[in-house]
């Protein structure tokens, strides 16, 4: 199954990761639009969404656990990049596990959008552990650094 | 240096589970237990702590927690992950002081205390002579 919306989009990605391979730029993890997905592995993290509403984007992930102090956010015109740290809190001396479920680490991704946003137009949220990222529509070219809300 | 992080696939409910329309999805949790306490810290980015339902009936704790949609205007492009409800059930080997339990909410990350009831110190008897 398929994260695209739309089966046109995804066949223009493959065409296009066709041609970043080969000319050999390389992306790096996480710099293709989608990360590549193939059987168990599910990508890099954080897990994002993407919607429309025709005005411009709103990228979605999930970051619980991680405070705005942990998070830096920089935006271009074709991409958004995210980084960041999620700690995990130890919790007391001689504690007993039950379940350790929670990871905590470092994490990277850049989020390659389906057409050009104005950097300067940026937003962003994070709140309850949910980033929500508003990049308006435009054909800006300087990229910035956006401050969390 | 830290590990980098990955994404873990979600794991969903089968319906029924949870008393709200929509999908539910169990939260990632960590468990553990000192001397005088469970604590149970649960990943559910997005709830809002008004709607929360956390319940210990016997020794089943129970959480619930709500998320709410994007409005239609908002046409998905491209999801990696789904959005849903968080219901989570939990069998509690210890007696509990229910007075005691406190829980908080922060960054999207629950946390629950829940003292443990005291038990019996042991004593030391001492033989008189009779």
């Amino acid at each position: 199954m398929t994260p695209f919306a739309n089966p046109r989009d995804w066949f223009r990605n493959e065409l296009r990761n066709f041609f970043r391979d080969f000319t050999g730029t390389s992306p790096g993890r996480g710099g293709r639009w989608p990360s590549t997905r193939s059987g168990r592995d599910l990508g890099v993290f954080p897990a994002v969404n993407i919607y429309d509403n025709g005005e411009g984007f709103r990228i979605r992930a999930e970051l619980p656990g991680v405070d705005s102090d942990d998070l830096e956010i920089n935006a271009k015109p074709d991409q958004i990049e995210l980084r960041g740290e999620r700690t995990i809190a130890p919790p007391e001396e001689d504690a007993n596990w039950h379940r350790r479920e929670r990871e905590g680490g470092s994490f990277r991704r850049v989020v390659n959008l389906p057409k050009e946003i104005d950097p300067d137009g940026v937003s962003a949220n994070l709140k309850f552990g949910v980033l929500d990222i508003f990049a308006p529509r435009s054909n800006d070219e300087r990229p910035r650094q956006i401050e969390i809300e | 240096m830290s590990d980098e992080l990955e994404i873990r696939e979600r794991d969903e409910l089968q319906r029924g589970e949870g008393t709200r329309q929509g999908t539910y999805f169990r939260p990632s949790v960590d468990i553990f237990e000192t001397d005088d306490a469970l604590s149970v810290l649960a990943d559910v980015p997005g709830t809002d702590p008004e709607n929360f339902d956390v319940n210990l009936e016997d020794s089943k704790l129970t959480i619930q927690a709500p998320t709410r949609g994007l409005g239609e205007n908002w046409k998905p492009v491209y999801e990696e992950y789904r959005n849903g409800h968080f219901f989570r059930e939990f069998r509690l080997g210890k007696q509990i002081d229910r007075d005691g339990i406190t829980a908080s909410f922060n960054d999207g990350v629950l946390t629950i205390r829940l003292p443990k009831q005291e038990e019996a110190q042991p004593r030391t008897i001492e033989v008189e002579e009779g």
